[in-house]
């Protein structure tokens, strides 16, 4: 064996401990979770599952519920990262800026990113809550901004706004940090050479600072839309799905786990798969041309 | 927090620069440079303050209109509630040891897949990379159904070392790729000198570079710590009582003593009693977690 084919065995005897986890974890669950899809299997039933063929498919493209449910996850994805970037890029450009307490800020801007969702979503249900809630309080009590108090989570488009909400304030961050690493590769310099030819702020934001984070913007804009689209955690605590706040993760949690129907649970599964493979193959052909 | 008039900045963010006259263009600026610190700082940092305050009020003062704002004189009374309950106290337990398990195993897998893509030209390379992206890019509740049956029939549902496996799902791809871009930044020159005396790709890998490869590793921990930590979806299907509930769980279930009334006392108690770990974390870690979080997005 030459020198390098033993190189090589050494590369993939070093790569199985991985492999073979993902097997177990990643590759087996997803190829099963097809198979599933395809009969009538139930939750904690002793009863063999039965072959369906496509037959939960069929109903889950009649079921209404589906429907609804995709377009809004979609919705909900589109305002909360469009939001995201908004105030994130306004958060990058401050802190960029050197400014005595920008260490401390970075600190401030991780917190909301490095706690469990679930710890958010309650201190903002605490937040909201009807009676007693802050929110409240302020808006109404206090400023008289709100003739009255308000059921932040009970009313359909006001729970869908606060999960938008509580989901922007965890995230923002992220965004913010993503892009200020964008901000920084950018040579100063170049910002210089622009001002001495009198571009004025607003061109050199747009023809020079927009292109030149681009490739940090669509990386920061695939993680975000993936993560966007497969909501969970907020929703579940917050809301349970109520008031118009069903997306895809807590209709398919429900159907597969509350309801007991592993088989079509499995093909809401397969679904959901296929319809984020979408948006991954659309980003990546993107990420390609965009660095040729 | 100094966030005076006495910030010195060279490039102030555009949409901050109204066009007034020299002087008090400056005056101007920094005083709306400020404000909006100020505001995000608030915007951050308010909901925090604000669990905080629950959790440090008595309960009779939770639950009134107006809200009171301050939490003065401090009462300890939802703290002592909370750490009395075992449910919770065994869950930080559980959290602590199912997340530390899933980062080491994450660690000691990762950094010998991430050494094999990293520095070695292998065929196949690209489709075990795109695999491993793969399987961050999927959604966790697609498998979640079929993750059940395989820890359910492997005799692991409602144990620690089951939700533990199910999280390689999540910490593993993301150990492989933090870690594969630490590697690759190391100069190449590192161990060709071993291998050319003799060591073999594990010598080379155990005595020169995983010594080199210390804060990479610290840094990748922490990301996975943190995530696994967190999790809250696999939790709540693959565990049914004390025995492997999380803390997020638990937190999420909290319901206490009464029925009727939700004790926001106690859960913020709890968040915050969670909370704080994260930011002593962050604090200490700061840089390291930004260059984590940046290290393959920017780069690619």
């Amino acid at each position: 064996m030459s020198s390098l084919q033993k190189r090589n065995l050494w590369a993939w005897a070093f790569l199985v401990p991985t492999l073979a986890i993902f097997l177990v974890v990643g590759l087996y669950p997803l190829v099963q979770t097809f198979l599933t899809s395809l009969t009538n299997a139930r939750l904690g039933s002793t009863r063999a599952p039965e072959f369906v063929g496509l037959d939960n498919y069929a109903t889950l493209l009649r079921d209404r519920e589906f429907w609804v449910v995709v377009l809004r996850t979609v919705l909900f994805t589109v305002v909360s990262v469009a939001l995201e970037f908004a105030l994130g890029m306004v958060i990058a450009m401050i802190v960029h800026s050197p400014f005595r307490g920008r260490g401390l800020m970075r600190t401030a801007m991780l917190v909301p990113w490095a706690i469990p969702t679930v710890v958010s979503a309650r201190i903002w249900s605490y937040m909201l809550q009807d009676t007693y809630g802050v929110a409240n309080d302020l808006l109404a009590t206090r400023l008289g901004l709100l003739d009255s108090k308000v059921a932040w989570l009970a009313e359909p488009t006001l729970a869908f706004a606060c999960v938008v909400a509580v989901e922007v304030w965890k995230t923002t961050p992220f965004v913010a940090l993503l892009l200020l690493a964008g901000l920084q590769l950018i040579p100063d310099e170049i910002h210089e050479a622009a001002e001495v030819d009198g571009a004025s702020r607003g061109q050199r934001f747009r023809l020079l600072t927009l292109p030149m984070l681009k490739p940090a913007i669509l990386v920061a804009l695939i993680f975000r839309t993936l993560d966007a689209l497969r909501i969970f955690d907020a929703v579940w605590v917050m809301t349970r799905g109520q008031a118009g706040t069903e997306m895809m993760a807590t209709y398919n949690y429900r159907q597969m786990i509350d309801f007991q129907q592993l088989g079509f649970g499995s093909a809401v599964s397969v679904a959901i798969f296929l319809l984020i493979a979408v948006f991954v193959v659309a980003y990546v052909t993107m990420l390609r041309t965009e660095r040729g | 927090m100094r966030t005076g008039s006495s910030h010195r900045f060279t490039t102030p963010p555009p949409f901050l620069m109204p066009r007034y006259g020299r002087r008090w263009g400056v005056v101007v600026r920094r005083v709306l440079f400020a404000g909006a610190v100020a505001l995000i700082l608030a915007y951050t940092l308010f909901p925090f303050y604000w669990a905080f305050n629950g959790a440090l009020q008595p309960s009779s003062r939770l639950y009134v209109s107006p809200a009171d704002y301050l939490p003065v004189p401090p009462v300890f009374d939802a703290f002592r509630e909370v750490f009395a309950n075992r449910m919770f106290v065994r869950g930080v337990l559980n959290s602590a040891l199912v997340a530390g398990g899933s980062t080491l195993l994450a660690l000691a897998a990762g950094s010998f897949a991430a050494y094999a893509l990293g520095r070695f030209r292998i065929r196949g390379r690209r489709v075990v990379l795109a695999l491993i992206l793969g399987m961050t890019m999927f959604p966790q509740i697609s498998i979640l159904g079929a993750v059940y049956s395989v820890i359910s029939r492997m005799g692991l549902y409602n144990t620690l070392w089951g939700l533990g496996l199910s999280y390689m799902i999540l910490t593993l791809p993301l150990t492989v790729w933090v870690m594969m871009n630490f590697f690759k930044s190391l100069p190449a020159e590192l161990e060709e000198s071993a291998t050319v005396d003799g060591a073999t790709p594990l010598q080379a890998f155990w005595h020169v570079l995983l010594p080199l490869s210390l804060p990479g590793l610290a840094t990748t921990g922490l990301l996975a710590f943190i995530t696994a930590w967190n999790e809250y979806l696999f939790a709540l299907a693959l565990t049914v009582d004390r025995k492997a509930r999380t803390v997020p769980v638990v937190i999420a279930n909290y319901t206490g003593n009464s029925l009727h009334e939700v004790p926001w006392g106690a859960i913020m108690a709890a968040s915050v009693t969670v909370t704080l770990p994260l930011v002593v974390l962050v604090m200490i870690f700061q840089k390291r977690i930004i260059a984590g979080l940046t290290a393959g997005a920017v780069k690619g």
